[in-house]
């Protein structure tokens, strides 16, 4: 193990706009992600989780502060530079999903495998079993438009997990989804981190919220508290009960 | 928790021994009712003078199987259809606690509120823990694993009144910190761009 983050956004604002219609949406805010580690991000609308995760993720900038991911501080790089690093290291799940309208699902899912020097044929292939890992297996050569809101979100899911990224940031993945297909999802993260991927997660959903390792609270564009990381499940109910 | 009704319940599928009861009942409930052996014989004293249950002719180790009766059987099934009442239930500590916090002048109830959001949340992580370590249950486990979600739900519904809670505190004692004037809290999603979709032009 390296003491390096998947994941850092060190003491972290961004103000939106200037003067007098100026946002602070975020203050001060530090989070770390380490590799193999399932964070979720609780707060009410406008307290700046997408925010958080627009910096994560390297599509906005900092106003003052840092974001690592890697330990590669993103406010150093070139626009190619970054625009390379996403496409190699993070997943990102969109709130309204931004699949290309003109691609099948599994070319939409494929897409950043092949413009990552991936051939079509093992790019398709990977897109198909990352399909089948969300349940869409049999809708692969279908249009967005001819899907619902839950298979796009399950589509933008799989294009998010696919290829070797070490970060998946996910803006309420769940929130199209029935409680079954959202349970599904939170294991598919989970068996992700285990294989030492780190996921950040922002959901209204305590239930979903709950898979996560740590539980941050953020409240005005800070981390108002977090669950720690929490003490093992036998406190509650002993090993015999099972 | 009915003691009696539970190891009735138990009785219905078979006669038992007082430690196998103990032990069935912890099975079924997930040990989230752990039960005593005392209890159980106390209980099973007091069934019997009732008619509800009677001892078998103890073994040669001196151990008694007890088996349910018809009487029992009626008490059991009229358990099972009659729905449980709020008044049923013991009053539940935090919302009282809530409430009068919300009378209480300068205490700091935003934080009497976060403090319980980040313990429940806790214990929901954890049931959620266990949830999935069990990913398909069995038949046998069936009846624990019931108790689990029902767990789990309330520790969400809980987590969701505390939101109200908070919303409804901050409109009547509004908190020190200046509350977010945000009337488009999703703008943020406008500006992110796809990364593969930019990649393409
Ligand atoms: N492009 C923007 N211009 C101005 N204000 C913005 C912009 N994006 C977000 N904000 C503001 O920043 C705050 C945090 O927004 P956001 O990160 O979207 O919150 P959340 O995702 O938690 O609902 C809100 O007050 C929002 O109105
Ligand atoms: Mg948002």
């Amino acid at each position: 193990m390296t003491t390096t983050r998947a994941l850092s956004l060190l003491g972290v604002d961004r103000i939106h706009g200037a003067g007098n219609s100026a946002v602070h949406a975020l203050r001060g805010l530090t989070i770390e992600v380490a590799a193999g580690e399932l964070v979720a991000v609780m707060g009410p609308s406008g307290s700046g989780k997408s925010t958080l995760l627009n910096l994560a993720g390297g599509l906005d900038r900092a106003t003052a502060g840092q974001v690592l991911v890697d330990g590669v501080e993103l406010g150093e790089l070139d626009a190619k530079a970054l625009a390379r690093l996403r496409r190699h290291k993070v997943g990102y799940v969109f709130q309204d999903f931004n699949l290309i309208p003109s691609l099948t699902a599994a070319e939409n899912v494929a897409l950043p495998l092949e413009l990552d020097g991936v051939r079509s044929r093992p790019a398709r292939q990977r897109a198909l079993l990352a399909l089948d890992e969300v349940g869409l297996e049999d809708l692969a050569d279908r249009l967005p438009q001819d899907m619902s809101g839950g298979q796009q979100q399950r589509v933008a899911i799989a294009r998010a997990v696919v290829g070797e990224r070490s970060l998946i940031l996910a803006d309420e993945p769940t929130g199209a989804l029935d409680s079954e297909t959202g349970e599904q999802v939170m294991r598919l993260l989970r068996a992700r981190c285990a294989q030492g991927v780190a996921a950040l997660l922002v959901t209204h959903d305590a239930g979903h919220a709950a898979w996560a390792d740590r539980v941050v609270f953020l409240r005005d564009g800070a981390a108002l508290d977090d669950t720690g990381s929490a003490s093992g499940p036998e406190s509650l109910l002993p090993e015999t009960a099972r | 928790m009915s003691i009696p009704h539970g190891l009735l319940a138990l009785l219905d599928q078979r006669p038992m021994y007082g430690y196998q009861l103990r032990a069935e009942f912890e099975r079924a409930t997930g040990a989230t009712w752990p039960l005593n052996i005392g209890q159980v014989y106390t209980t099973l004293t007091r069934l019997e003078r009732d008619g509800q249950v009677v001892g078998q002719a103890t073994d040669e180790e001196g151990r008694q199987r007890y088996e349910i009766t018809a009487v029992g059987r009626e008490t059991l099934r009229t358990w099972f259809t009659d729905p449980v009442t709020l008044g049923d239930r013991p009053r539940d500590e935090l919302a009282i606690k809530l409430a009068l916090a919300a009378l209480s002048p300068g205490l700091d109830v935003q934080a009497v509120v976060q403090n319980q959001r980040v313990a429940t949340m806790q214990r929901l992580q954890e049931l959620t823990r266990l949830k999935r370590d069990a990913p398909t249950p069995s038949a046998e486990d069936l009846a624990w694993t019931l108790v689990l979600d029902n767990l789990r739900y309330m520790a969400e519904a809980e987590l969701r009144w505390l939101d109200h809670c908070e919303g409804a505190l901050a409109r009547v004692r509004p908190p020190t910190a200046p509350p977010t004037s945000d009337p488009d809290p999703d703008a943020a999603s406008d500006l992110a761009t796809d990364p593969t979709q930019e990649s393409l032009r």
